[in-house]
C-alpha cells in the first residue's frame, strides 16, 4: 500500500502530452479513442448540458461506465461529487482508472473534500490557484487540473487559473525560507507542500488544463502556458464535427509549439461549440466557485 | 558523446530525458519530427498510451519512415507503450505499429490501475544491485520467436527482452532513480555508433 500513491502519480505521468475527453456513452468513447485520446472521462451529461438542463448532477450509472470500460483499451475516468466518498467507493469497486472529484457535479459536502488517502484508486481534482491545488494534494489527489469554467467553451477561466497558479508558484519559489509558513497560512496550503514548491518550482503531481477548451488553438494555448495535457469536455461532442475536432485537438496538443502545423490542424473543422461569455453568468452559475 | 532522442508525441518524455542527462557523455533530447530523429544516435519510445501515439504517428505519416530507420539499425528502446509500438503482434487487436520485434505482446495485461505494482529484480548482466521495477497498467510479452533474447521475467511473464538493435521493457526505469537500464541502452547506442 505504501507506494500506491507513487503508482497513482505515475499513471498521470503516462497521460502527459495527451487529451482526456468527456464521453457519455460507449459510442463516443470509441470515437475518442480512435481520435487518439489518452483517456476518457465517463459522465452522464457533458457540462454544457448540465448547465442548460440544471438539476442535481451526480455520478454516472456504473453500468454505463462498465460498458465504456469494455469498449476502450485506454484508461477510463469517472466523476464523483465533491465530498461524496460513497460514489468514490462505488467507482473503486468497478475499477475505474481515475476518479475526478469534480465541481462540474453538484457538491455533496459544502465544507469537506473526500479524504483521498483512504483510497487505492487515484484522484484528480480541480484548482483555481496554488493553495487549492496543494489542499487537494494534501488530501491525496495524485493529479491536478485547472477548473476553468466547464461547459462554456470559453477558455478565459482556464487561462486565469493557470496563470494564477504559475504566479503563486513563482512567489513561493522566490520567497525566503522564513516566509514560507506565512505564505502557507495565506494560501491555506499544507506547509510541507509549500516547501516542496519552494524547492522544486512546480507541483509534486501532473497538472492538466480543463474547463472551456473548444479549439485546437485553445489546447495549444494551455500547453504553451505550461500545463502537462488537456481535458476537453463539451468542446468535442457539442461541436459540428466531433470526429474531426477530436483528432485536431489531439494533434494540437502534441505539436503545440509548431505554428505551421497548428494552422493546418485548425483548418476546416466545422462549427465549434457555442460559447458563453463568463460575465453573463450569475455568480451561482459559476461551477469553478464550488470547492473549498 | 552520444545523443539519444525521446519520442515526444505523448507520455513520460521529460522523465527519460532527465535520466539520460544524468549519464556521462550522453545528451538526452526530445524529438517529435523526422528531421529531429535524423540527428540522434538512439531513440527511446516512452511510456504513455500506445493507441494515442500510434494515431499521431499515423496522422503525420511518421510510422513507416520510423519503422524503416529501426529496420536499418537505429538503436531503439521501447518502455511500456513503446514496447507495444515495436511488437510484430498485439493480442486481441489487428492494428500494429512498427512491426519490428519478433514478439507477441499483451496490452493492459495485469488489469486496471488498481493492479499497477512495484517490485525489484536482480539482473547481474545489467546491474550489480537489485533494480526497482514499476509497472503502470503494464503490458507483458506473451511469447517471442526468432533471435529475441529474454532479459527478465517477473512472475513467469517476460517483461524485458532484446533483439538486435531493439530493447523493450514492460516497466518504467525512468520513474525511478535507478539508471541501470538507461546506461545499458546507452552502451548499446555507443557500440552501434562506433560500428557505423
Amino acid at each position: 500500500m505504501e507506494n500506491r500513491y507513487e503508482l497513482n502519480k505515475n499513471l498521470a505521468q503516462m497521460l502527459k502530452g495527451g487529451v482526456i475527453m468527456d464521453v457519455t456513452n460507449a459510442e463516443q468513447a470509441k470515437i475518442a479513442e480512435a481520435a487518439g485520446a489518452v483517456a476518457v472521462m465517463a459522465l452522464e451529461r457533458v457540462p454544457a448540458d448540465i448547465r442548460k438542463e440544471g438539476g442535481v448532477a451526480r455520478m454516472s450509472d456504473p453500468k454505463m461506465i462498465r460498458e465504456i470500460q469494455e469498449t476502450v483499451s485506454i484508461p477510463v475516468m469517472a466523476k464523483v461529487r465533491i465530498g461524496h466518498f460513497v460514489e468514490a467507493q462505488i467507482l473503486e469497486a468497478i475499477s475505474v482508472d481515475y476518479i475526478d472529484e469534480s465541481e462540474v457535479l453538484t457538491p455533496a459536502d459544502d465544507v469537506n473534500h473526500i479524504n483521498k488517502d483512504e483510497f487505492k484508486i487515484p484522484f484528480v481534482c480541480g484548482a483555481r490557484n496554488l493553495g487549492e491545488a496543494l489542499r487537494r494534494i494534501g488530501e491525496g489527489a495524485s493529479m491536478i487540473r485547472t477548473k476553468g469554467e466547464a461547459g462554456t467553451g470559453n477558455v478565459v477561466e482556464a487561462v486565469r487559473h493557470m496563470r494564477t497558479m504559475l504566479n503563486d508558484m513563482r512567489r513561493v519559489q522566490a520567497a525566503s525560507a522564513m516566509e514560507l509558513m506565512t505564505i502557507a497560512k495565506e494560501y491555506g496550503a499544507p506547509y510541507d507542500l509549500i516547501k516542496y514548491v519552494h524547492e522544486h518550482g512546480k507541483l509534486p503531481v501532473v497538472n492538466f488544463a480543463a474547463g472551456g477548451i473548444a479549439t485546437p488553438a485553445d489546447a495549444a494555448l494551455m500547453m504553451q502556458l505550461g500545463v502537462d495535457g488537456v481535458f476537453v469536455g463539451s468542446g468535442i461532442f457539442k461541436s459540428g464535427d466531433p470526429v474531426k475536432r477530436a483528432k485536431a485537438i489531439v494533434e494540437a496538443t502534441t505539436f503545440y509549439n509548431d505554428h505551421v502545423k497548428l494552422a493546418k490542424i485548425s483548418e476546416d473543422l466545422g462549427e465549434a461549440m457555442v460559447g458563453i461569455e463568463i460575465d453573463t453568468l450569475a455568480p451561482t452559475e459559476l461551477l469553478a466557485s464550488r470547492g473549498w | 558523446m552520444i545523443t539519444v532522442g525521446v519520442l515526444a508525441i505523448q507520455g513520460a518524455v521529460a522523465e527519460h530525458v532527465a535520466a539520460l542527462n544524468k549519464i556521462e557523455n550522453v545528451k538526452g533530447i526530445e524529438v517529435k519530427t523526422l528531421e529531429e530523429i535524423e540527428q540522434i544516435d538512439g531513440l527511446i519510445l516512452p511510456g504513455g498510451e500506445s493507441t494515442a501515439m500510434g494515431k499521431i504517428l499515423n496522422y503525420f505519416q511518421m510510422l513507416e519512415p520510423l519503422a524503416e530507420k529501426i529496420k536499418q539499425g537505429l538503436p531503439v528502446w521501447g518502455t511500456c507503450a513503446g514496447m507495444i509500438l515495436l511488437a510484430k503482434e498485439i493480442v486481441g487487436q489487428d492494428t500494429t505499429y512498427f512491426k519490428a520485434m519478433d514478439m507477441i505482446v499483451k496490452r493492459n495485461a495485469y488489469g486496471s490501475q488498481l493492479d499497477s505494482f512495484q517490485t525489484t529484480i536482480e539482473l547481474p548482466e545489467i546491474a550489480a544491485t537489485p533494480i526497482p521495477l514499476i509497472f503502470i497498467r503494464a503490458p507483458y510479452v506473451e511469447s517471442v520467436t526468432g533471435d529475441v533474447t529474454i532479459l527478465a521475467k517477473v512472475a513467469d511473464k517476460i517483461v524485458a527482452a532484446v533483439q538486435d538493435n531493439m530493447l523493450v521493457t514492460a516497466f518504467h526505469p525512468e520513474l525511478t532513480d535507478d539508471l541501470s537500464f538507461h546506461k545499458y541502452f546507452c552502451k548499446k547506442v555507443s557500440a552501434s555508433k562506433q560500428v557505423s
